[in-house]
């Protein structure tokens, strides 16, 4: 969608066209809404993207390409940081030689996630760098400068998107030539600066003090905020699409839109607080640049506490701005999601809800089997937490209850961090043994359908090496595990299930079916495959 | 409050029925119009099935992405049941443009309803016949294209 140099991206679209202009090597990420078309579309430009199996081994080859010298790019969505927060503490200490942009993708209101955590708040407590855009356009800049700003000081820096940025299409000028060219990749070896063993920790933390300073005198004068409007009735301090809402909420008063939020420009905004008679912070989320402003002195307005919840709009400005505190009208409610029809899931939820089962759940579309008609589960907490969770039940409940839990995990989850789960489960085994459920459906479904290492075709969908489930869990000591497809057989689906809950071993069931609208797409990957397969033999014959 | 320069356009139906599609079409066709453009939608869980809307809004100038609450001035519903629910996001002046604002009968493929409703759509708008026809080719795969302007085509003489 092109005219006259103009185009018409995505928040996340802009941010890949931004990592192909930067010379970015390598992007790697875990799909998680709404980051999931950040890589998809560095890959459609030709960039090189992979999915790696969680977000912490996403960073940790993020940082090993940056410590080579090559710019990297990592995706994920804001609970995806939690996950990747122990590489990222400690890679704020490290020097890295390639710029390293770490992408994580917030979602307040949860449109499409478990929680509204605000991961400005990592910015701080990790101590990196973090640039939050407004729209495409400032995505795609704010990516180019994340990596000079990385490369120049040698530190991770955090690009923070919200859902509606990451989502909404917005018109963007590409500017590739502000990007300086990359290096080539060398290794230099440089121990005190990579090997974080405590004596060298200790100076890197102070360096890494000593760096955030430097930046952060940078961001004063040189950083991306803008002023807008010359009213001194009001002010408004807004970063994000809050700024955007702001900016239609209140066309007269003046605005300080801030682009770099971490390490923040204090001085500017105290100069902005003082010449105006009220000065109103707008954000999404927790009150993380109101706190600031005041801890450093100064007067700022922020929103009530209702307006922590959700996403904001306009409307949700024109109120804070109003002082009004009064209930808001609810949006009448549409159609709840559910389960496709002809999903294979949907036997399965049949059977634990008409075995009675205590089901700890996990994150993918089968989350759905809580909702009618199956109200078939009982908790979901995070990527994995099914088998743990589904444990703790099992160690503590009477044998009656015990007996009944069942941990059900997709199979793209199973391998984001299911597999450490398997492990407890054998080494602490409860004493009435235990069930787990894998739904393998032969794709990450929720996110829009894309491959992970249990299927055996890479984020371009071309032949990788193959996680076998099955291998995987009897490796780990599994002796009952079964492969069945459960549409085959609905009633014998129920029966098995309800065998292995009577016997006080460790089971585990693979119920395998495709993702109904991922079945037809799988059947072409893997004739494409097949096809190129016969080719190169071909050729080698030849 | 309301800024005149802009125009606002809902889209509303189910998970599946191209709500998405068509917002890209809309947007793409006022972005080839040479406006500023912004969409936004939300992707992931609601698009099982549940009910998805698309906000699209134009003009010299766009702040926000999203249509503040009431100020729709274009409603198009691709499900009958998600008229009532969307009803409240347009402004007293505003049009509704439901799902048998095209007779289904005249189209192909019941699956083009959402092409054909921007046909309607688009007697009301000020951008340019080509315009739209370039959008709805870029963002249609060729196999789909000839019955997609075929809908367009009977929305725009509906």
């Amino acid at each position: 969608m092109s005219q006259s140099g103009r185009l018409l991206l995505s928040g996340d679209e802009a941010v890949a066209l931004a990592a192909r202009d930067a010379g970015v090597a390598l992007g790697t990420g875990y799909p998680g809404t709404p980051s999931t078309e950040i890589l998809e579309s560095f890959a459609s430009l030709g960039c090189r993207a992979q999915w790696a199996p969680n977000e912490k081994v996403a960073l940790e080859v993020g940082i090993g390409a940056a410590f080579a010298g090559a710019r990297a790019l990592v995706t994920m969505k804001h609970v995806g940081l939690n996950v990747a927060a122990d590489p990222l503490f400690t890679a704020a200490y490290t020097d890295v030689e390639g710029g390293l942009v770490v992408v994580s993708a917030d979602d307040p209101g949860m449109a499409s996630s478990q929680n509204e955590q605000d991961n400005r708040r990592y910015a701080v407590a990790a101590g990196i760098p973090m640039f939050e855009p407004s729209d495409s356009q400032e995505a795609y800049e704010f990516t180019l400068l994340a990596v000079q700003v990385s490369e120049r000081w040698k530190i991770p820096v955090l690009l923070r998107m919200t859902t509606r940025v990451c989502h909404s299409k917005t018109v963007v000028l590409p500017k590739p030539e502000l990007s300086p060219a990359p290096r080539e990749p060398n290794f230099v070896r440089n121990v005190a600066r990579r090997v974080m063993i405590p004596a060298n920790a200790r100076p890197a933390h102070r360096r890494l003090r000593e760096k955030l300073a430097a930046i952060a005198e940078w961001n004063e004068k040189e950083g991306p905020q803008q002023r807008v409007g010359t009213g001194t009735a009001l002010g408004i301090v807004a970063s994000g699409i809050s700024a955007m809402h702001a900016r239609e909420a209140a066309p007269d008063a003046a605005i300080l839109k801030l682009g770099m939020t971490y390490p923040l420009p204090l001085g500017t905004i105290r100069d902005f607080a003082a010449i105006v008679d009220r000065c109103v912070v707008i954000e999404e989320g927790d009150p993380y640049l109101a706190d600031a402003a005041r801890a450093a002195g100064i007067a700022v307005e922020s929103a009530p506490a209702m307006y922590r919840f959700g996403e904001l709009d306009v409307a949700r400005v024109r109120r804070i701005l109003a002082h009004d505190e009064s209930p808001e009208p609810a949006p009448l409610p549409g159609k709840p999601p559910e389960l496709c029809h002809g999903c294979p899931y949907r036997t399965v939820f049949s059977a634990l809800r008409d075995l009675g089962c205590i089901v700890t759940g996990d994150i993918g579309c089968y989350t759905l089997g809580v909702l009618p008609p199956f109200n078939a589960m009982d908790t979901c907490v995070c990527m994995g937490g099914s088998i743990g969770v589904g444990l703790g039940m099992r160690h503590v409940l009477p044998p009656e209850q015990a007996r009944r839990v069942v941990s059900v995990i997709g199979d793209g989850t199973f391998v984001h961090s299911g597999i450490t789960g398997l492990v407890e489960m054998v080494y602490n085994a409860p004493l009435t043994g235990h069930v787990v459920l894998i739904l393998d459906n032969g794709t990450t479904a929720m996110t829009g359908m894309q491959e992970h290492p249990g299927t055996g075709r890479t984020l371009g969908h071309q032949a990788a090496g193959k996680l076998v489930i099955e291998d995987i869990v009897r490796a780990a000591g599994i002796r009952h595990v079964v492969v069945t497809d459960p549409v085959a057989d609905p009633a014998g689906f129920q029966q098995l299930l309800a065998g292995m809950l009577e016997r006080p071993e460790l089971s585990v069931i693979i119920s395998r079916r495709d993702c109904l609208l991922a079945a037809g797409k799988i059947k072409a990957y893997e004739r494409a495959i097949t096809t190129e397969g016969a080719l190169e033999k071909c050729v080698e014959k030849s | 409050m309301r800024n005149p320069e802009v125009t606002n356009i809902l889209l509303a139906g189910l998970g599946g029925q191209g709500v998405l599609k068509a917002s890209d079409i809309v947007a793409d066709a006022a972005f080839r119009a040479g406006l500023d453009v912004k969409k936004s939608e939300l992707h992931g869980m609601s698009q099982r099935g549940g009910s998805v809307t698309s906000d699209v809004r134009y003009g010299a100038r766009v702040w926000s992405p999203m249509i503040p609450s009431g100020e729709a001035d274009f409603l198009v519903v691709m499900e009958p049941g998600q008229v009532e629910n969307n009803r409240g996001q347009l402004r007293g002046s505003g049009t509704l443009i439901p799902p048998d604002a095209v007779d289904e009968k005249l189209l192909r493929s019941k699956k083009s309803l959402n092409v054909a409703l921007l046909g309607k759509l688009s007697n009301y708008l000020e951008i340019p016949e080509e315009a739209w026809l370039e959008a709805i080719r870029a963002n249609l795969p060729e196999k789909l294209l000839a019955l997609n302007l075929e809908a367009f085509a009977a929305g725009r003489k509906a």
